[in-house]
Formats: C-alpha cells, sequence, structure tokens
C-alpha cells in the first residue's frame, strides 16, 4: 500500500514539474486512505464514527458507499470534502493529505445548498467568481455548464423556483464548473420522487461519461448503488468500517432495463444478505460537517 | 349574516385599501365621541383631552405659523443622523458577534447590559459627555435604533445555514467572501426587519432627546406644548411623529423589498 502511494505522488509531482503548471496528462483523484479514524462529538457522547479504515480509489473510478443510517458512510465522505477533520491516519488525495475544504473536491449534499439570493446562472458561476473570473466569461461558462446538466432555459430563475430534482442539477452543475478531481455525493438523490430519481440517475452516468471525475457516492439504497457503481464499499455501523469490497462489473452505458437482469438481482441480494445482519438497529443519520452543535465556523 | 360569510378569495386592493382607511377614521370618530361628551369612566377620562376640531386647527396654526418646517428639518437631521451611526454600528457589531463566538464572550456583556436603559435615563450622562446639546440628542436616538439592529443582524448571521457556509467553502470561498458572498446576504432579511424596527425607535427615542432641545424640532414642539399646557399642539406633534415614523419604517422595507427579492418568493414556496 504504501510504496503504490509513494510512487503515485512521486509520479505527480513529476508530471507537474515536466508540464510546467498544466494539466498533467495522467488522470487525477486518486484517493488514497490508511488506518483512518474519525471521530464525533466531545467529551462522553465522543464515538469513533469511522474506525482504522483503508481503501485506494482509482482516478476516475465511480464508488458507492453503501450501508444503514448512520453507519459513518456521511462522515466519511464530509472528511473526504475537508469539513471533517479525521483523528488519525491518513486521508489523501494525489499524495496531498487533505487539510479543509477545496474547490477540487466538489461536494453535493442530499438537500441543494444553492445560494437563495443568486439566480441559477450565478450560483453556477459561484466557484469561478472566487477564482477572479470577469463576470461576462464566468457566465459563458456556466451557461454552457448548465447546458451540460439539460437546463440552460432557467438561467435568470431562483432556486426555489426550480424543483427538487432541477435544484440538484444545478448543485452539480456548480460543483463541476470547477472542474473538481474528486465529485462527492451524499445522498444527492435521496429526497426526491421514485421516478425523478432514476431519470437523475441516468443523467448522473451520462455526464460521468463525459466529464470524468473520481465519483464517491453515498448511499443506503442497494438498486442505486449497484445501478451506478464501478465497485461498492459497503459499510457497517459503531464503529463505522467496511465490511465489504464488491466490484460491480456491469457493461456501460447502463440502462433501466440492467435492473431487472438475474445478474443484477443476484448482486442485490448479496448485498441484502450483507446489510441484513445488522437490522433492528435505527441510528441517528450522521452528517458530512459532523455533529450540529459543531457547526459554527468562526471568521 | 351572509354578508360576513369567510371565503378564501383574497380581498382586493381596494377593499384593503377601504378596509385600513375605514379603521383609521373609526378610530377618529370615537376619539370625536369620547372627546366632546366627555366620557367618564373612572378610571380614564376624556373630559380633558382636545378633541379631533381643536386639533385640526391647531394643524392649520401650525402650518401657517412657517415654523413646521425648521421643526421637522432639525428632528428629521436628529433621527436620521442617529439612525444612520447606529444603522452602520449595529450591523458591524452584529456580523462581528454573529460570527466569532471571541466577539460575542467580549462584546455581549456590555451591551447586554447597556440594552434596558431606556433612552429618557441616558439624558444626563449624554449632557455630560457631549459638548453640543445637537450631538447628545443624536447620540439618543442613536442608543434607540442600535439594539433592535444589532439584535436582528446577530440572529440574521447565527440562522445563516451551515450547509451554505460549507458549500461555499467547498466552492474556494475565502472567509472574507464567505462573510461578504454568504453570511451578509443570509442575513440581509433579518437586517432589514432590524432596520425598519430600529427606524421606528429612533423616532420614538425624539421627544425625549428633544426635551434637552432649545428651540427646534417635533419632539421639542410635543414638550414645550406639554409645558405650556397647550393639549391640541401636543396630539399635533404625537401626530407628526406618529406619520414620520410610520413613513420612514415603511421606506426602509420597501428598500429592504428591493434589496431582496428572492426572499418574499421562498417564503410562499
Amino acid at each position: 500500500m504504501m510504496t503504490i502511494f509513494e510512487k503515485q505522488s512521486s509520479s505527480y509531482e513529476n508530471q507537474l514539474t515536466e508540464t510546467d503548471g498544466k494539466k498533467p496528462a495522467v488522470a487525477l483523484g486518486e484517493i488514497n486512505a490508511q488506518q483512518l479514524s474519525i471521530r464525533l462529538g466531545t467529551g462522553a457522547s465522543e464515538f469513533e464514527a469511522v474506525q482504522a479504515v483503508d481503501f485506494n480509489i482509482q482516478p476516475g473510478e465511480f464508488v458507492c458507499l453503501l450501508g444503514p443510517s448512520g453507519c459513518g458512510k456521511s462522515t466519511l465522505l464530509g472528511a473526504l470534502a475537508g469539513h471533517i477533520i479525521p483523528a488519525s491516519g491518513v486521508l489523501e488525495v494525489d499524495g496531498q493529505a487533505i487539510t479543509g475544504p477545496s474547490p477540487e473536491r466538489g461536494m453535493v449534499f442530499q438537500h441543494h445548498t444553492l445560494f437563495p439570493w443568486l439566480n441559477i446562472v450565478d450560483n453556477v458561476a459561484f466557484g469561478l467568481k472566487m477564482r477572479g473570473v470577469n463576470k461576462a466569461e464566468r457566465h459563458a461558462q456556466a451557461l454552457e455548464m448548465l447546458q451540460q446538466v439539460g437546463l440552460h432555459d432557467v438561467a435568470t430563475r431562483w432556486p426555489s423556483q426550480l424543483s427538487g430534482g432541477m435544484q440538484q442539477r444545478v448543485e452539480i452543475a456548480r460543483v463541476l464548473i470547477n472542474k473538481p478531481r474528486l465529485l462527492l455525493m451524499d445522498e444527492p438523490f435521496g429526497a426526491l420522487d421514485a421516478q425523478t430519481r432514476l431519470k437523475m440517475q441516468q443523467l448522473l452516468l451520462d455526464i460521468w461519461s463525459r466529464i470524468r471525475t473520481t465519483l464517491v457516492f453515498v448511499t443506503h439504497d442497494i438498486d442505486e448503488a449497484l445501478f451506478l457503481a464501478d465497485r461498492i464499499l459497503v459499510m457497517s455501523p459503531r464503529p463505522g468500517r467496511f465490511i465489504k469490497n464488491l466490484p460491480v462489473n456491469f457493461a456501460r452505458p447502463r440502462t433501466t432495463g440492467l435492473v431487472t437482469t438475474p445478474e443484477f438481482m443476484q448482486l442485490k441480494r448479496h448485498c441484502l444478505d450483507l446489510l441484513n445482519h445488522e437490522e433492528g438497529r435505527q441510528l441517528p443519520r450522521l452528517s458530512p460537517l459532523g455533529l450540529p452543535p459543531e457547526t459554527r465556523i468562526a471568521v | 349574516m351572509a354578508s360576513f360569510k369567510k371565503t378564501n378569495a383574497r380581498p382586493s386592493r381596494f377593499t384593503t385599501a377601504g378596509m385600513q382607511l375605514g379603521s383609521v377614521a373609526a378610530c377618529v370618530l370615537l376619539w370625536h365621541f369620547a372627546s366632546t361628551l366627555r366620557i367618564d369612566l373612572g378610571v380614564i377620562t376624556f373630559s380633558n383631552v382636545p378633541t379631533p376640531q381643536a386639533v385640526i386647527s391647531a394643524i392649520w396654526q401650525l402650518l401657517q405659523s412657517n415654523a413646521l418646517l425648521p421643526h421637522l428639518g432639525s428632528s428629521l437631521a436628529r433621527v436620521f443622523s442617529g439612525y444612520l451611526m447606529a444603522a452602520v454600528a449595529g450591523v458591524t457589531l452584529g456580523l462581528l458577534i454573529g460570527r466569532s463566538r471571541k466577539a460575542e464572550n467580549w462584546l455581549m456583556p456590555p451591551l447586554e447590559l447597556l440594552r434596558p436603559i431606556p433612552a429618557v435615563a441616558w439624558i444626563p450622562l449624554a449632557i455630560l459627555m457631549f459638548p453640543s446639546s445637537e450631538a447628545s440628542m443624536i447620540f439618543i436616538t442613536f442608543t434607540g435604533a442600535l439594539f433592535p439592529i444589532l439584535l436582528n443582524t446577530i440572529h440574521g448571521v447565527e440562522a445563516v445555514d451551515p450547509r451554505l457556509i460549507a458549500s461555499s467553502r467547498s466552492l474556494g470561498a475565502s472567509p472574507r467572501a464567505i462573510l461578504r458572498e454568504v453570511v451578509l446576504p443570509g442575513a440581509l432579511p433579518s437586517i432589514f426587519t432590524g432596520l425598519s424596527i430600529g427606524m421606528g425607535t429612533s423616532w420614538f427615542c425624539l421627544v425625549t432627546a428633544e426635551m434637552i432641545s432649545g428651540q427646534w424640532g417635533i419632539g421639542y414642539y410635543t414638550w414645550s406644548s406639554y409645558v405650556i399646557q397647550n393639549y391640541a399642539d401636543i396630539v399635533v406633534g404625537m401626530l407628526l411623529i406618529g406619520l414620520l415614523g410610520m413613513g420612514s419604517s415603511w421606506l426602509i422595507k420597501r428598500i429592504g423589498d428591493w434589496l431582496t427579492p428572492w426572499y418574499r418568493l421562498q417564503g410562499k414556496s
């Protein structure tokens, strides 16, 4: 594990120097975690949300973190985003330790976090504004990105005027405009109705085939994980740890017909068995921002 | 009976305006009967209250005396100077206290201590602290407006969804950009609530402030009318303060609506 990581790290640095700061030819977005533990809460109520996990995610890979509520999958995602600081262990992207949030690691929450005071195009262009891109340029790029998610015609609307599915599409566009190495999604379609969820899953695969990033997708929906992922990391709660590393080798592009094939059913049964022995324990849902009282962030 | 049936249909603009005018007219009518009939209910008596007719003739006199404009001008200048300073101080302090626990611990205890002190209690100290009586009066209108603005700003800042702040950090916002692009607009509806209430309380303190005025001001006019027992003029002063306070609060609210067009939309969805 260690040697692989060192090789990757040095080759990445070489790439940077060779290409003189330009985007390296090698795809970026490799995640490496070793003995990673995350603790939440303080004092007597402190607990280990994620316990000594090791994993590696390849650049451009689509990985689902699957597990019941409160198993620590969102916490792990929050640590990848940089919102939660791990207690111990190594957590790196392309050989660099994660020290805080970055536009390189885009995050999509279950409920949209679009700014209510900005119209759709300004929401999408927010990351570019933070980088000092001028207004004409960032609007042009934002409109192009909205086109990618099929929403160029709502550019001047307010977020509250859009449906839940549209809001999540805008959210994805707002994150992707920063050309992130990682796209981190925390049950992004969990609040949508079944019909919209299916459409959004297909749209996500379609976007991901065009704009390839490493994608880490948190869900408790087995069908969703199997339909989307290259690989599923199945988690078990308290303490959060991986109980299965499950490759999903269905051919791409995938269509909704996939979910009724015998192979899909077989894998689904397998996942159900894995999750079943945890049944009966209902844990509170954890958030990628840690526990509620900790959310106040100083200036 | 049928005419009072409640329906879900929204009344038309004219009906609404008609009802509002009607309610004011009903109040004036009640006042008219209470004061002309000199109603005495024991606990409250209207026998010495000036009648609407007396007040109207007092208004007419004020309009003819050329004193109205200097009275209005002095009061508006005082209220707006005090109010503007309170707005700047209240919003700045509110952003700071709302965002930083350290600032809250340092600044809130003295502010909480000063908050319940009424404007009238400030008069002696204001006279001692400020060499000009103009500055003392501005200071008193300032104390009136400061706290509603401060507290509403703090509330607005603390109510900003932490997920929005987390998202903005993931989109590359610096701490300064978070304050300018997320916290400030997020708190803006609440800040304007505070600004609108503060406008009212600033007028509220005007009579107190102008007790120490030498010559001009609506508050001074009201207070001096009381001193010389010119009761109809007191009511004129009261009505003027009410109208100006209501008008300027309304103005602030409209500016707020104009600056936060998304907010009303959000409330309805």
